[in-house]
């Protein structure tokens, strides 16, 4: 609670936005106004993007199909100016998944690619103590963080990769496009719309303006990542999240770094009690990872290092790019960095419910492939696989689909019996203790892990991220102030992400103006971008006023799980991520 | 081979000072090759000899006048190709300006010459010229080295105007036979002011203003100092300041505003973010002040000021009044 | 009319620009995109074809880059360009401005444009005015950095910015002209056009097919040796004053000033 006994929830103050009503188009405009394509896949990322390669390969052999589907058999729509424009991943994949989607590509490859950068052969896990102190964690402790033979990528440049694929296969990746729309008619999904281009700050139509184009399709694929747009709304539309457990979010800032000495081991570490806080009433949960890169083509070597944070997080002034600089002042990571130059920089959100919280994965006309779906294993840090095999799940459900040999609902069974469902119900109920504190949790999270989720039995319950009371409480104290060389401000953060959009580009987060000061803290500093500010002259309690600077968004999502809605912004605005 | 043919623009009688300087230029450097300097002028009856002899000032030693539309780059090619091919420079050189680029580019596709803009600066080696300039927005630089006619146009401000003792110009007149083309273009009306319009990007000196400035009244001291400072100067803003609806965007320097160069950047309660940082970093003397003494503008300004902008402004502002008014 | 609308693809905006060490030249392995200065001329062209005043029979989109340039040809198009030409042959690679544009106007003269319009800087290159170079081996007038295009006496007048102001120039075609942004704000493509782009004509051709002179274009054949790169000089820290005696300040301030000459 903060001084004056006020614990206001985000939830209190919701945004004001009506998913379905804006966002779920009735029926389809004229024939001769609209374009027609086979299979519509909206997001150009790894899941995205696997279900267009698989598909691509099925219709490659099938030239009946192919011919059936029209001009563009597939089309991706990506709101980024390429794909991987806009992914973020840490990342350490588990092998199997792509070498089943690319068979004739070896490892090697993948690294001449330029979208792989190692096999992991080490790894450490480590408690950090204080901001000079550590215990290391043997690895038989801790299962999860187990990682020989996986490779270390970067999903922005896989994105890369995948594209030029998807595109050598026939498919149109329509980037720099935004899908708004979700089109139905007679309850069932038929395709989505298409963003406008040239409005004004205040919405208004520009001399340059552009409308939409609604996108028929026969099957669409909504692989939007992080809480979609569309998917958010196809889930009340369509009732897929009933019975299931609410979604909860995680936020990762990451940073790319050109080293001096190469990094030998895969590294991740526990965050409590430095530079998170253990006690329950602050509500944090977090980790981080190093990961080494070494790039074929250069040569350089690089560091991958990020600051995860659960979004269910009660203090205010808990922020994860700047925890992200503060486990940088750590020896453990000085020692790696130093002498190195910062290449890249981003942030993402990403799904942390698990199975329970896996929404309903196909509706009549449409299935959810990816983080979309929310296949991330947290325990782990493993989603990357779950993403690409998903899509060839898709892919091949729809293959049969449009050859009227069975339903898209084929799609859930087979998740259900993959890999997929499998590793996720293992780790079913095993962080959501964590929502009690990080002692309660850390009791029980071992033993979920070590018997492969025979315990806890049931079902846990999530909390909601946006209901969770916030208090202004004094972890901003353990940040460092930034110095532009080793640690560093938002606004430079921002910059080095690519970040370009249109000055007068309309609002695209929507947002109460006027909130308590508490949920506006909590926004200023969660928002890795520096979106949110309050005015200088705001009151100290009470209601206050709210700044949206909202061409520094690079769209990471995390403002959608804690009281706002992060709609999409023109096609092209936004980051430009290369190696995160 | 060694002689440097300057262009040298003029308007309602007066020398541009660019042109001047690159006179100026020319003049040292063909010095350490073994050339003359010379310069070339067109127009109308407004060259006067008198007028042209003056070139003699900054070394050059012959001006080389020729009749026509001022103001307009063919017809300059076809003077400079003409002159070039009958006196044998090994350069042409041309102050920072529009119009150097575009009659240098015409030259070099002529003569077949190798022509590099921007450039920053000029130097002698083995007897030849080598000129460098900046890329990849400033951040390094390229050195070009000619095989045959060298063509190099400054960037604005480049070459320092400096005059040498007991210069005279020979003036001689050229005869020009315009190409078919170099009279397809008429002059209607030349150097219109557009008073509503601000032109930042051709300022001498810039007096920016950001967040610091605390309100839009803020602005009335930076306009204040610009006036005071006088001549080619105006004032600019950030990008915060412009979306704050405090000053027009056309005045918003930045990554996504204009990039400027002038000789003085006074930056008033602006921090320094890269994002603003980019569309200044190349002026030549940038004065910093901020009361936040982390302000990361300190870390690349000539000269910072930790204090109150409220209470500097106003009395720099007066100084600056009396010493120029004396 | 026919008009021909020169196009290149650079890197975008937001990739970090290097040069390669490999080969000395820039780095282009990254993300990239038409020059934005490029899609003001090809609205420029649309506008003169939707404006009436004149008939234009064919905006072409021409451009000299590798097999990658294909990609701002089918942007061009989206936006509005019929069809378009792709210069394309190992021999011009490592041609420096003068070079390029020579290439350009023998693949340009095959087309015999009544006028060519092209973006007036392009992001990587850094060069002002290849059109210059352009219309002087076309033999055709050239203006650049304009910023107002009308139809008006059978003829062009066009607006520029130049060192004392705005310049109004009357200009009779064939013209080379290269347009400023302030000229006008490019429309977005629709999807459809998008989409359409890959339909419309795309011609490959080389240097011997419009007569490029090998000996002119390339490393060898460019007139510039510009393959030397260092980094600028370190700039020495500046001086900070902390305010206390304000009059000091200011006096310090000014001395500084006048030093410099700066007044």
């Amino acid at each position: 609670m903060s001084k004056n006994g006020s614990a206001p929830a985000p939830s209190e103050f919701p945004p004001p936005v009506d998913p379905v009503k804006e966002f779920i188009k009735q029926g389809l405009d004229d024939e001769d106004e609209l374009i027609e394509v086979g299979v519509v896949i909206v997001g150009g990322g790894t899941a995205g993007l696997a279900c267009a390669n698989r598909l691509l390969q099925l219709l490659g052999d099938d030239p009946e199909l192919m011919e059936k589907l029209g001009e563009v058999p597939v089309a991706i729509v990506e709101k980024a100016k390429t794909c991987g424009g806009h992914n973020l991943s840490g990342a350490v994949m588990r092998p199997g998944p792509l070498q089943e989607l690319f068979p004739d590509l070896s490892r090697e490859d993948w690294r001449k690619e330029r979208f792989a950068f190692g096999e992991v052969t080490k790894e450490s896990v480590y408690l950090l103590t204080g901001p000079k102190t550590k215990l290391r964690v043997p690895i038989p402790a801790v299962p999860n963080f187990k990682n020989h033979g996986n490779e270390v990528v970067s999903v922005s440049a896989l994105a890369r990769f995948q594209q030029s694929q998807a595109e050598e296969g026939g498919a149109y990746v329509l980037t720099e496009t935004s899908a708004t729309q979700l089109i139905v008619e007679d309850g069932k999904v038929v395709g989505v719309r298409s963003g406008d281009k040239g409005r004004g700050k205040d919405g208004e139509p520009l001399g340059n303006f552009e409308p939409g184009t609604d996108i028929k399709a026969k099957v669409t694929v909504l692989a939007e990542g992080c809480w979609g747009h569309l998917t958010g709304a196809a889930i009340k539309e369509f009732d897929l999240g009933e019975g299931r457990e609410p979604q909860v979010w995680e936020l990762g800032v990451k940073e790319v770094w050109k080293v001096k000495k190469p990094l030998d081991r895969v590294i991740h570490t526990f965050v409590q009690p430095w530079p998170l806080k253990v006690a329950a009433k602050y509500g944090q949960l977090g980790g981080t990872w190093i990961y080494p890169m070494k790039d074929e083509k250069t040569g350089d070597d690089l560091v991958s290092i990020g600051f995860v944070v659960d979004l269910n997080y009660r203090d205010a002034t808990t922020s994860a790019h700047d925890l992200l600089q503060t486990f940088k002042t750590h020896p453990l990571v000085k020692d790696i960095l130093d002498g190195g130059e910062r290449v890249s920089w981003g942030a993402k959100a990403l799904p942390g419910g698990g199975y329970w919280s896996m929404p309903k994965l196909s509706m009549p006309g449409a299935l959810l492939v990816g983080d979309a779906g929310g296949m991330v294993d947290t325990a782990a840090l493993k989603g990357v696989h779950h993403c690409i095999k998903s899509g060839i799940l898709a892919a091949e459900a729809i293959y049969k689909n449009l050859k009227g040999e069975g339903e898209l609902s084929a799609y859930e069974d087979a998740v259900e019996n993959s890999s997929i469902a499998k590793e996720l119900y293992q780790v079913r109920n095993t962080r959501q203790a964590f929502q009690k504190g990080f002692l309660v949790g850390s009791l029980l999270a071992g033993p979920s892990i070590m018997s492969k989720g025979k315990v806890p039995p049931g079902r846990q319950e999530w909390h909601r991220d946006d209901a969770e009371p916030m208090f202004l409480g004094d972890t901003k104290e353990r940040y460092p102030k930034p110095d532009g060389k080793y640690t560093f401000d938002k606004l430079s953060s921002v910059y080095i992400s690519g970040n370009a959009t249109r000055d007068d580009a309309p609002n695209h987060i929507r947002v109460r103006n006027q909130v308590p000061r508490e949920i506006a803290e909590t926004w200023v500093w969660m928002c890795p971008a520096g979106v949110y500010e309050i005015p200088e002259d705001a009151p100290e309690e009470g209601t206050v006023d709210v700044i949206v600077n909202y061409t520094n968004c690079v769209q990471c999502g995390a403002i959608t799980a804690k009281g706002g809605r992060l709609t999409p912004p023109e096609g092209g605005d936004g980051p430009l991520y290369r190696n995160t | 081979m060694a002689d440097i043919l300057t262009y040298v623009l003029h308007y309602e009688g007066e020398f541009n000072k660019n042109s001047l300087g690159a006179v100026s230029e020319a003049t040292a450097r063909a010095k350490e090759i073994g050339g003359e300097s010379h310069a070339l002028v067109l127009g109308g009856d407004d060259l006067t000899d008198e007028l042209c002899q003056s070139l003699g000032a900054y070394g050059a030693t012959k001006v080389f006048r020729a009749k026509g539309a001022e103001g307009l780059a063919p017809p300059v090619v076809d003077a400079m190709a003409k002159v070039i091919e009958e006196n044998g420079h090994g350069y042409a050189l041309f102050g920072g300006g529009l119009l150097g680029f575009e009659i240098g580019a015409g030259l070099a596709a002529r003569l077949n010459g190798g022509v590099t803009m921007e450039v920053i600066s000029v130097r002698a080696e083995d007897g030849k010229l080598v000129a460098e300039r900046p890329i990849l927005q400033d951040s390094k630089i390229s050195v070009s080295r000619y095989k045959g006619l060298g063509i190099i146009i400054g960037r604005i401000n480049a070459f320092e105007t400096r005059t040498v003792d007991g210069g005279s110009a020979e003036v001689v007149d050229v005869d020009v036979d315009y190409s078919e083309w170099s009279n397809q273009a008429k002059m209607v009306q030349r150097g219109e002011q557009r008073g509503a319009d601000v032109d930042i990007e051709g300022a001498d000196i810039l007096v920016a203003g950001g967040r610091g400035l605390g309100k839009p009244e803020g602005f009335e001291l930076a306009e204040a100092l610009a006036k005071a400072f006088g001549g080619n100067s105006a004032v600019a803003a950030t990008r915060a300041v412009v979306d704050a609806g405090w000053y027009p965007y056309a005045a918003q320097i930045g990554q996504t505003g204009k990039t400027v160069s002038p000789k003085l950047y006074l930056a008033a309660g602006i921090s320094g973010a890269i994002q603003h940082k980019v569309g200044m970093q190349s002026s030549e003397n940038i004065v910093a002040i901020n009361k936040d003494a982390n302000a990361p503008i300190f870390e690349f300004s000539d000269l910072g000021i930790v204090g109150d902008l409220n209470k500097i402004l106003p009395k720099l502002t007066e100084a600056i009044k009396a010493k120029k008014g004396g | 009319m026919k008009i021909c609308v020169l196009v290149k693809e650079v890197p975008d905006a937001a990739v970090e620009k290097r040069i390669d060490p490999s080969t000395g030249r820039l780095d282009r392995s990254g993300e990239k995109n038409l020059n934005p200065y490029d899609t003001h001329a090809i609205e420029a062209a649309m506008q003169l074809r939707e404006g009436g005043a004149v008939e234009v029979d064919e905006i072409v989109a021409v451009t000299m880059g590798p097999e990658s340039a294909v990609r701002a040809l089918h942007k061009a198009v989206s936006l509005g360009a019929d069809r378009s030409v792709q210069l394309t042959d190992d021999a011009l690679a490592g041609s420096d401005v003068a070079a390029t544009g020579y290439a350009l106007s023998k693949a340009l003269e095959k087309e015999s444009p009544d006028l060519v319009l092209l973006g007036q800087q392009s992001d990587d290159g850094e060069c002002y005015t290849i059109g210059a170079v352009v219309a002087d081996h076309l033999k055709m007038p050239s203006l650049t950095q304009v910023i107002k295009m009308d139809v008006e006496d059978g003829g062009l007048r066009c607006e520029r910015q130049a060192e004392y102001g705005y310049d109004t120039v009357q200009v009779a075609l064939p013209a080379v002209i290269s347009v400023g942004d302030a000229i006008n704000e490019p429309r977005y493509p629709s999807l459809k056009a998008i989409m359409g782009a890959r339909k419309k004509p795309l011609e490959t051709v080389g240097t011997g097919d419009v007569g490029i002179e090998s000996d002119r274009v390339g490393e060898e054949g460019s007139q510039v040796d510009c393959g030397d790169f260092h980094d600028p000089e370190a700039k020495p820290a500046g001086q900070i004053i902390e305010d206390e005696d304000t009059d000091e300040t200011v006096e310090k301030i000014v001395a500084w000033l006048e030093e410099r000459k700066l007044i």
